[in-house]
């Protein structure tokens, strides 16, 4: 399988790059990872992106890695419309204090406007 | 300082328990602080959330299964602040807030910090006006205890839920994502 991951700097991002990596080492899918340039995020795009190199190359996989510009959620959408790709996976989904699940707005932009299959890794 | 953005104006003032009254189905319904929430009053509510319909859930509260169910009300028993409805020995609703803080032992003053709200009433008991003096008890318990800032999350298609929290005073905040955010200021 074609799996396209985007990454913004959250902590959700962590584990889907983690959980993705993990999956892709099992499986033998071809990954392509996005770096989003997303603003108010616990990590820089700069910092995401080494920090997916750095996962990439401990777990020894072959990933193309890309580092996006403009609107986190219309570069990533727009960016899995130009490839070949059967799944676009991201993280996301955050728990509020009473232990609600809430859904930020780029996971429902992404869900709503990806052209393929979506994975939500929580 | 909150995060949120809340109205300017505030709401109240809000009813506070105990109070007895009669619903629209003519049910005595009894409406009551819970003080400490563990032994007998956690264990009528656990028993209520038990009964709940899954199909009423909420952003994946309250989970499924008597088990975890009794995690996660003793997850926020400890600095939550509650008040069930009571139809004779049963919970039949149940309104919580909980402290918006990493670390709840160390708050001083609960005017200064922000407080998520959630609210279940059971199936049977819904559409009766339940729901709205179960709400406005919890918030006359809070405007006791000196909180100001309450805020929650209810899903964009729930409408009778967001009516039912604009009527008492709530107000949309935030961005728009699947969960439409409200707060409430109180004086």
């Amino acid at each position: 399988m074609n799996v396209l991951l985007g990454l913004a700097g959250s902590d959700e991002s962590i584990t889907a790059l983690r959980r993705t990596i993990d999956r892709t080492s099992e499986i033998g899918d071809d990954l392509t990872v996005a770096v989003l340039e997303k603003a108010d995020t616990e990590r820089s795009q700069e910092e995401m992106y080494r920090q997916a190199e750095k996962l990439l190359s401990e777990a020894e996989v072959d990933a193309e890695l890309e580092r996006l510009q403009g609107d986190p959620g219309a570069s990533l959408v727009d960016y899995a419309e130009q490839g070949e790709f059967d799944q676009l996976v991201i993280g996301g989904g955050t728990i509020s204090p009473m232990g609600k699940i809430q859904l930020g707005s780029l996971t429902e932009f992404v869900l709503l406007n990806a052209p393929t299959t979506v994975k939500l890794v929580r | 300082m909150p995060d949120r953005v809340y109205p300017d104006g505030t709401s109240g003032p809000f009813p506070a328990p105990p109070t007895t009254d009669t619903d629209q189905s003519g049910r005595e319904i009894e409406y009551r602080v819970v003080e400490k929430f563990a032994g007998e009053a956690l264990e009528d509510t656990v028993e209520m959330y038990v009964e709940f319909d899954p199909t009423d859930r909420a952003q994946g509260i309250p989970p499924t299964g008597e088990e975890r169910i009794r995690n996660w009300l003793e997850a926020i028993a400890e600095s939550s602040v509650n008040v069930v409805a009571r139809h004779g020995e049963d919970v039949v609703g149940h309104a919580v807030l909980v402290p918006d803080v990493d670390d709840p032992a160390a708050v001083g003053d609960v005017g200064e910090i922000e407080w998520e709200l959630a609210i279940f009433v059971l199936q049977a008991y819904q559409e009766s006006g339940i729901g709205t003096q179960l709400l406005k008890h919890l918030l006359g318990h809070a405007d006791e205890l000196g909180i100001r800032h309450v805020w929650l999350t209810v899903e964009r298609w729930n409408t009778p839920a967001i009516a039912l929290y604009e009527r008492v005073g709530f107000e949309p905040t935030g961005t728009e994502s699947f969960e439409q955010e409200m707060g409430i200021l109180l004086e």
